[in-house]
């Protein structure tokens, strides 16, 4: 095998420079002129209610208010994988900060005074706001008209209940499993909503210009998803994919919540509406947690069962998922997890059950994890306390259990090449496992936390990348794929790859951010898969370009094409070491022949990839028959944590997180993916605690009251270790790992909680105050009040939740 | 009611008429043209629009730009015109940012660090950061980075 060159190396990022010198611009810093309009939404102060009327008169009275549009000028449904959300709601509202209409002005404080001045008159109906009420027999509904809606054909909706979706997965006979059993335990783990904070609030920047094409400058993740949800929605109006255009620069963060379309369709409905005027809409702060993505809160109720021997028998998990107002990306969020809640092990017998209930509460969505993060927690503490309880060492009975290549997955695929033996072996020793570790204060208990985990990318089974690659005259290159650059590094990736194969040094290629009028075509930048799609697509094309490089050269110099090869720029030839020919001085002008004329032109190639080994089509009564996941990346992760018995503080002082990156295209990169995941996954854990008032109304959307990590709050010292089983469809054998290292963090700690201090909880999160009070002996639950948070978790039966008072013991 | 304040931007002198209601961090993007101060929650939270004013860390988005008349403001584009500073040659070499969104406040904000300080423990570079929120390095490559200069600084005292 050749040595790697540009692969497996890490140069400084392609954005680096504009990043740190100040030059990225983000949506919100392109500039527009003095004609850019401002607008404001006007927003639902009710989860639940019927709008009898909207008068705008008012508000259009303001000077300097150019047009306020309500559903009645846009009735019209959106969504990614089900079309049940819906522009500016004409009859109904559905959550708290719901857009109901919009205030277009001159400047942005005419348009927020004036959107004060919209009168709307609601007729207030009960809230579905636990999952209980929402399952209930007599519920609630919170779309009637559910049966009606376009959907993805591995969508089961039923209608006359809040059931938006229902994944059913069946493998073996579970029965028999747990009857095979020496040890059954079964318990529930509750996840409440999580908000993604980018720090960057979306913003979009839209143009209906006075020829009829309408641009959007958009902070997302998905450029061209954009494009055709816009597509889909403005149908209506005559307008094609043609005559919409997505730019999107340089996106400040995304996690998830950038994915496909949220507010953005305001944009890009608020455009049509002002047609020659630009129009900006950008979220506050406040905004940003509840009308985007949230990530949906879920109970889980697990049943696991082992034999002595440790070998696990069977499962049943089933989730209930809090799914929130609308569902139309959320719904695969539920979809993805019904397959996978197996976690990372061989089970024979296999039920699972994940039901996505629609509640009045902001809409769930993508989150960097998509689903895996919170059933993890439950399945992962499950398997420690399962451990126990055979009295079997936590991390050997995972070890025991651990999938390998070749099983067979819960819906009857086969598990691609794993890394997952090496990962568990390797965290194991870089955190001692076994040892006990003790502090010199007596308050202070340290304990150590284990996890597993895996995640596959979620995508439909004809999500495609494309890749255009140009030369330049000086033998430079561009890279044109739509990929976004969310922060991981994926322009640098790209360009690693190109010069792999092409040997153009990093620092001489450009990767510029997604224009759909431009850009080759990429699905979107979700599921930790454009490292391995992207990257395939970008790889074909420099062969592509490679190819058309020596075909030019055998045509006018005469040397076979298979005596050919790249190196340092130039094409040589194996025949004849003495030829080498600079890209630079044919790849944009050709070759000249001796007769004076130039064969060949610009080079140029083009590449694309599409998983053509997936399948979405399956039973619904028991997902067999399909093959939904490209592949899994696994991992494993530990941390030792100090706990204060007498303030519940918790200091996480070692995490170690491994993962299978199949070939970790830039090592940097990938030790940035865990170093942030962490980070991000710890803070589920202990510190954000997302709250809602007993009316549905979140209560904590800003930094303050919502908790995010700052540079205090990292770990003492955190070890990545990168594990390099290749993916065989692989660019160079590489899988994603952006979405996974946040993936095992909250069972980790709740495992470390456990172990220090012989607390196990089982609800997130696990705060210093619920870790304090319970070990003095209260119980969180009677003294925290009256709101909800923790996703409506009452006792597995009845999921009821309790939302007064001190309890009496 | 609009009154002409000049400040010393980036070095420059500029004059520019403000409300006495305008917010220095939109004054300075959208009358001034500078954009790297970022707004990102308007409510001095997560300092993403930090700039330096007589040299001291502050969050433009808490601050009337009628109050700052006669002061002196940088921001990470006055840092870059003469080249990079060891500080941001130290962020590109540690990949000490992501998104991005956050790099020119933490930059600054370990700029001012680094003036006053030039040999900062971790605790307390954790501590000059603690009001620059960034989800997406998870810090430690931003701390690494400040290390790193203060180490280079050590050396060269």
């Amino acid at each position: 095998m050749t040595q790697l060159k540009s692969v497996g190396s890490s140069p400084s990022r392609i954005d680096g420079l504009d990043k740190i010198t100040g030059a990225a611009a983000y949506v919100d810093d392109l500039a527009f002129g003095p004609d850019l309009l401002h607008a404001e939404v006007v927003e639902s102060p009710y989860a639940h209610a019927l709008i009898k009327s909207i008068d705008t008169s008012a508000a259009k009275k303001v000077p300097g208010v150019v047009r306020v549009v309500t559903g009645k000028d846009f009735p019209y449904r959106f969504g990614l994988y089900m079309q049940d959300r819906f522009i500016f709601p004409t009859d109904r509202v559905r959550f708290v900060g719901e857009q109901v209409a919009a205030v277009v002005a001159r400047d942005a404080k005419i348009a927020k005074r004036a959107a004060k001045l919209v009168k709307v008159v609601y007729k207030e109906l009960k809230p579905v706001l636990d999952l209980t009420e929402a399952l209930r027999d007599d519920a609630v509904l919170v779309h009637p008209d559910l049966g009606k809606y376009p959907r993805c054909p591995w969508f089961f909706p039923q209608a006359g209940t809040n059931i938006a979706h229902f994944r059913k997965t069946r493998k073996g006979d579970v029965e028999q499993g747990f009857k095979e059993a020496d040890v059954i335990l079964e318990d529930t783990y509750t996840v409440p909503r999580y908000a993604h904070c980018a720090i960057e609030p979306h913003a979009i920047v839209g143009l209906y210009d006075l020829a009829g094409r309408l641009t959007l400058w958009s902070a997302s993740q998905s450029p061209y998803t954009q494009r055709h949800v816009f597509a889909q929605a403005l149908a209506p109006l005559g307008l094609t994919h043609k005559d919409i255009r997505v730019v999107t620069p340089y996106v400040g963060g995304g996690f998830g919540g950038k994915a496909g379309v949220s507010m953005e369709i305001i944009g890009a409905a608020l455009a049509i509406m002002v047609k020659g005027h630009p129009v900006k809409v950008r979220w506050s702060r406040a905004q940003e947690f509840y009308n985007t993505y949230q990530r949906q809160g879920v109970i889980a109720r697990i049943k696991l069962g082992a034999k002595k021997d440790g070998t696990i028998t069977a499962i049943e998990h089933s989730l209930h998922w809090d799914a929130g107002g609308y569902v139309e990306y959320g719904a695969n969020v539920v979809n993805a997890v019904g397959l996978s809640a197996t976690g990372p092990y061989r089970v024979p017998n296999v039920k699972i059950d994940s039901v996505c209930v629609y509640t009045n509460l902001p809409p769930g969505g993508p989150y960097r994890g998509f689903g895996y993060s919170e059933f993890h927690f439950g399945l992962e503490s499950h398997m420690d306390r399962l451990a126990r309880k055979l009295g079997m060492d936590p991390v050997e009975f995972r070890r025991k259990n651990a999938i390998r290549e070749g099983d067979t997955l819960a819906y009857g695929a086969k598990m691609n090449p794993s890394g997952l033996h090496e990962a568990i072996d390797r965290v194991a020793a870089e955190i001692r496992w076994g040892q006990r570790e003790s502090s010199k204060d007596p308050d202070k208990l340290i304990g150590k936390g284990f996890a597993c985990f895996w995640k596959a990318p979620a995508m439909p089974p004809n999500a495609a990348s494309s890749a255009f690659i140009k030369f330049n005259e000086d033998g430079s290159l561009n890279i044109s794929a739509s990929g976004m650059e969310i922060g991981q590094g994926y322009l640098t990736v790209m360009a690693q790859i190109a010069a792999e194969v092409l040997t153009v040094p990093v620092s001489r290629i450009r990767v510029e951010p997604p224009d759909t009028d431009r850009n080759a075509y990429e699905w979107q930048t979700v599921g930790s898969h454009v490292t391995w799609g992207c990257g395939n697509a970008v790889k074909a094309a420099a062969l592509d370009v490679r190819g058309k490089m020596f075909e030019v050269v055998e045509r006018a110099l005469r040397l076979s094409r298979d005596s050919l090869y790249l190196e340092d720029e130039k094409v040589k030839c194996r025949a004849r070491p003495d030829f080498a020919l600079p890209f630079k001085d044919f790849v944009i002008s050709g070759i000249q022949t001796p007769h004076g004329n130039f064969l060949g032109g610009p080079i140029l190639g083009s590449g694309v990839f599409m998983p053509e080994f997936t399948s979405a089509l399956s039973d619904p009564e028991t997902s067999q028959g399909g093959h939904p996941n490209v592949h899994y990346t696994v991992g494993a992760a530990a941390a030792i944590l100090e706990v204060d018995k007498q303030t519940g503080r918790m200091r996480v002082l070692k995490a170690v997180l491994a993962v299978d990156a199949g070939k970790a295209i830039n090592p940097s990169l990938v030790k940035g993916q865990v170093v942030g995941g962490l980070l991000q996954g710890l803070a589920t854990v202990l510190y954000e605690d997302i709250r809602y008032d007993l009316k549905g109304k979140l209560l904590n959307a800003n930094f303050t009251d919502y908790k995010i990590p700052t540079a205090q709050d990292v770990p003492d010292e955190i070890v990545p270790i990168i594990i390099e089983v290749a993916q065989p469809d692989g660019p160079y054998g590489a899988r994603g790992v952006g979405e996974h290292t946040m993936i095992p963090a909250a069972a980790m700690v709740a495992n470390a909680v456990e172990d220090a201090v012989g607390l196990r909880v089982k609800r997130l999160p696990i705060t210093a105050e619920k870790v304090a009070l319970e070990l003095h002996g209260i119980r969180y639950d009677d003294v925290k009040g009256a709101y909800m948070g923790l996703c409506f978790a009452g006792e597995p039966e009845f999921y009821a939740f309790r939302t007064t008072g001190v309890k009496k013991k | 009611m609009n009154k002409r304040i000049t400040i010393k931007l980036n070095r420059e002198t500029r004059s520019v008429d403000v409300e006495p209601s305008d917010i220095l961090l939109d004054v300075l993007r959208d009358k001034l043209g500078v954009k790297s101060p970022k707004i990102g929650c308007e409510r001095g939270d997560c300092g993403a629009c930090t700039v330096l004013l007589d040299g001291k860390s502050v969050r433009t988005c808490l601050i009337l730009a009628i109050e700052v008349d006669g002061c002196e403001i940088t921001t990470v584009e006055g840092l870059s015109r003469a080249g990079l500073t060891p500080l941001q040659a130290a962020f590109l070499k540690h990949d000490s940012f992501q998104c991005g969104f956050c790099a020119p406040g933490i930059v600054l904000s370990a700029t001012e660090l680094l003036g006053k300080n030039p040999h900062p423990s971790e605790a307390e570079i954790k501590e000059a950061l603690a009001g620059n929120l960034c989800r997406c390095t998870g810090y430690k490559p931003i701390i690494e980075a400040v290390l790193a200069v203060s180490g280079k600084l050590g050396r060269r005292a």
